[in-house]
């Protein structure tokens, strides 16, 4: 009966989330800073690995396909696809549940054991709302900005790598990455982004919000958000997927 | 005022709360006092809803506030300021923005008058000038300090305070304990200390409830609590040498 009670709990505390803001002024200044905090912060990382794994993808690809009835272009198509379809929503996102997820869940569970969320109450602010909408908001702005550099950069350092190793010219590259294109895979991988980055803010905000205890306990909070986020992502992008695919 | 009625809390299976009744007055310095663990930071707790009351009623000026709902919770908390026994301050923010947080959240008020607000608070806690440090820069006795500024900023009604002066030097202890009970007047607050500090109970002990095993033990002011009136009040106020001395002294005279 326990899986039942936390989610239980969970929807209640997202019900407190998404209560009206007590003073717009205030949450737009949090949500600024959470774009910052949660978005901006996470490019360095988003773009080498980015980088990184469209060259390698590529790579696979060219050396990969023996059959000479492979066309060549068939390399950037296959990088394309790749990226767009899996690498640069749902691979980037566990990547972010574990950069911004534990970051997220120790923050509030920090602010938990010390007493800062039993302060806010008793100033009469509905402190649910305040920590955590403006991360939710933020992450949903901000994550498919990481989305779409890191589809760029992946098919990039593709072009890179593919061309270096001269696996393809830079035309049949070129050609290949336009091959076939279909702008439902681009919603379909936005969705994911966005339904993702719900997950991982509240997942985590979740976790860090009912942790009891102290510095032991933030850390285990810290690494319940990392997985039942990563877990609820993996999830969720099988039910996408059939969505999109299976009609 | 507040008064709590027949207020019962247990966690577990330790009743750690048990059918505490008092009436805390306007304008006057209430005190809480009693020995570590005996339960008096889980009655201001379960006085500001931080802990739900298992039975019990706790009314601010009759309004019943376990009763209320959330909205009702929420309006009355905005007239209460706590200084929570660890501070409680944000970590995130500069001493500036933590004392100016309710005044962001709650009035209209211009940046200037803000900052002047906050700057008055700041210079009562002696703490001027400090505005643009983080609470880690702080010293324990800073922290409490601040946690005092940013409960009266927003001029609360009611102001709670969890050992104010714990881990202050004597000096710095008067001086806070004096403040406390100044702002108490000249504000016509409600307040309510918790405390263990025998300076603070005869200094500023304009009502005091005793508590002992989660029980109102006893009730009185500064003045009575000298006389014996029960063994267990008598152990906790005579604990030290010096105020056996002092037990002494009042009794020489008569
Ligand atoms: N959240 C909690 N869960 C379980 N037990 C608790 C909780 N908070 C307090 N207690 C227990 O309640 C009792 C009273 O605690 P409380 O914090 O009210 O003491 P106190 O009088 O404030 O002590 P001190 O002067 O040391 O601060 C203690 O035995 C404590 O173990
Ligand atoms: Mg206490």
């Amino acid at each position: 009966m326990k899986p039942l009670y936390y989610i239980g709990q969970y929807f209640m505390l997202m019900r407190l989330v998404f209560k009206k803001p007590q003073k717009y002024r205030v949450y737009l200044r949090q949500i600024i800073f959470e774009i910052d905090n949660i978005g901006i912060s996470s490019l360095p990382i988003v773009a080498i690995i980015s980088v990184f794994m469209g060259g390698i993808i590529t790579i696979q690809a060219a050396f990969g396909f023996e059959s000479p009835w492979v066309p060549i272009y068939a390399v950037g198509f296959t990088a394309r696809e790749s990226v767009v379809l899996e690498f640069s929503s749902t691979i980037l996102c566990l990547i972010l549940a574990g950069k911004v997820g534990s970051n997220i869940a120790s923050e509030i569970g920090a602010m938990r054991i010390t007493e800062q969320i039993d302060a806010l109450e008793i100033m009469g602010i509905n402190s649910a709302s305040y920590l955590i909408f403006p991360k939710v908001a933020a992450a949903v702005l901000i994550f498919p900005f990481l989305t779409a550099i890191s589809m760029f950069l992946g098919i990039y350092g593709g072009y890179v790598m593919g061309v270096s190793a001269e696996a393809c010219t830079p035309y049949q590259y070129i050609y290949g990455i336009q091959y076939s294109f279909q702008p439902w895979k681009l919603y379909y991988a936005f969705t994911k982004t966005i339904v993702f980055a719900v997950i991982i803010t509240s997942v985590s905000s979740y976790c860090g919000y009912y942790t009891k205890g102290g510095a032991l306990e933030v850390g285990r909070s810290s690494t319940n958000a990392v997985v039942y986020s990563s877990i609820l992502i993996l999830l969720f992008a099988v039910i996408i997927t059939n969505l999109f695919f299976n009609h | 005022m507040i008064e709590i009625k027949n207020i019962n809390k247990t966690f577990g299976d330790r009743h750690v709360v048990q059918n505490v009744s008092f009436q805390f007055h306007q304008g006057k310095t209430n005190l809480i006092i009693g020995e570590s663990g005996c339960g008096k930071t889980t009655i201001l707790k379960l006085m500001v809803g931080l802990h739900p009351v298992d039975s019990g009623s706790v009314f601010y000026e009759g309004q019943d506030f376990p009763k209320l709902d959330e909205k009702g919770q929420q309006e009355i908390r905005k007239k209460i300021g706590m200084l929570f026994q660890g501070g409680a301050l944000f970590d995130s923010q500069t001493l500036e923005e933590n004392v100016r947080f309710p005044l962001d959240m709650f009035t209209d008020f211009s940046k200037e008058e803000k900052l002047e607000r906050v700057n008055f608070c700041l210079q009562k806690v002696k703490l001027d000038g400090k505005n643009k440090l983080y609470p880690a820069e702080l010293s324990g006795g800073m922290k409490k300090r601040a946690s005092l500024a940013r409960a009266i900023a927003n001029s609360p009604k009611y102001l709670f305070c969890d050992e104010p002066n714990s881990g202050l030097d004597p000096k710095t202890s008067l001086i806070i304990d004096e403040l406390i009970q100044n702002l108490t007047i000249e504000f016509n607050m409600t307040t309510i200390i918790v405390t263990h500090d025998m300076n603070s109970v005869v200094g500023i002990g304009d009502n005091i409830m005793f508590v002992h095993k989660g029980q109102n033990w006893w009730t009185g002011d500064k003045t009575q609590i000298l006389n014996k009136s029960n063994q267990e009040l008598f152990d906790f106020v005579f604990a030290s040498e010096f105020m056996k001395k002092v037990y002494k002294g009042l009794h020489q005279a008569q």
